[in-house]
């Protein structure tokens, strides 16, 4: 499976990370599945971390936020497709703790390793399955030169 | 009254895959209830063994969360919209 997303938005995630460092960012990824099951990003929106207490290893996006951002991407003709955080001086990996708090089966969950306040690696995974058997797969995650 | 229920990305597949359901009721539980009624895996999508919404599934009638309304028993009227959105969190 493959997730598309320009090259513009993709360092405008990476850049989020790099802004919150060394607090976890998160944000939402808006765009297009097409037959295949493959996703293309349209747009990107940051979102607060409300984990506030705990920013530096943890992040939560506000249900109320996130209300917002769903009924606006419907408006505008778009879908959640995935969303997006970083991990501050730690690898771009998912944890057993980004498993466990994710639900959204069929979107991409990417995550970017920021180091030393500079991104590094980004990487795609898609959550399959369901809740009592839910897992990630590594996505390929292809950044393209087309415009947003 | 007809009432649109907005369908997160992982339970369109339990709903025939629409984005948008309408429903007809007067609180968000018979909303709720017609959803189920006429998309019947979204139950188990939706709701613990013990009836009760799982504790990631949150529901909102337009902007407020009915848990700090009158949860299943918070009226709905025609301009309203509820929307289901799975929580968003994690970390390393």
């Amino acid at each position: 499976m493959t997730l598309k997303i320009p090259r513009a938005l993709y360092d405008q995630l990476r850049q989020h990370g790099e802004a919150t460092y060394p607090h976890e960012c998160c944000g939402v990824l808006l765009g297009e599945f097409n037959e295949a099951g493959e996703k293309a990003v349209k747009a990107v929106v940051q979102c607060g971390n409300t984990r506030t207490d705990s920013p530096a290893n943890r992040y939560h996006i506000d249900a109320a936020e996130l209300v917002r951002i769903q009924r606006e991407a419907m408006l505008a003709g778009l879908d959640v497709v995935g969303f997006y955080h970083s991990h501050p001086d730690h690898p771009a990996q998912w944890s057993v703790t980004d498993l466990a708090e994710a639900h959204w089966t069929g979107c991409s969950y990417l995550i970017t390793s920021v180091e030393g306040g500079h991104a590094v690696l980004t990487n795609s995974f898609l959550l399959e399955g369901v809740e009592e058997a839910k897992h990630f797969e590594d996505e390929l995650l292809e950044v393209t030169e087309q415009k947003p | 009254m007809p009432i649109k229920i907005l369908i997160p990305t992982p339970l369109r597949p339990y709903a025939a895959k629409q984005s948008i359901v309408e429903v007809t009721a007067q609180t968000v539980g018979e909303a709720l209830s017609d959803l189920i009624a006429k998309h019947p895996d979204l139950r188990k999508h939706l709701y613990a063994e013990d009836g009760k919404l799982r504790s990631f599934v949150n529901v909102y009638r337009n902007d407020e969360d009915i848990r700090y309304l009158s949860k299943d028993a918070t009226p709905v009227k025609e301009s309203d919209t509820i929307s289901i959105v799975p929580s968003v969190a994690g970390g390393r």
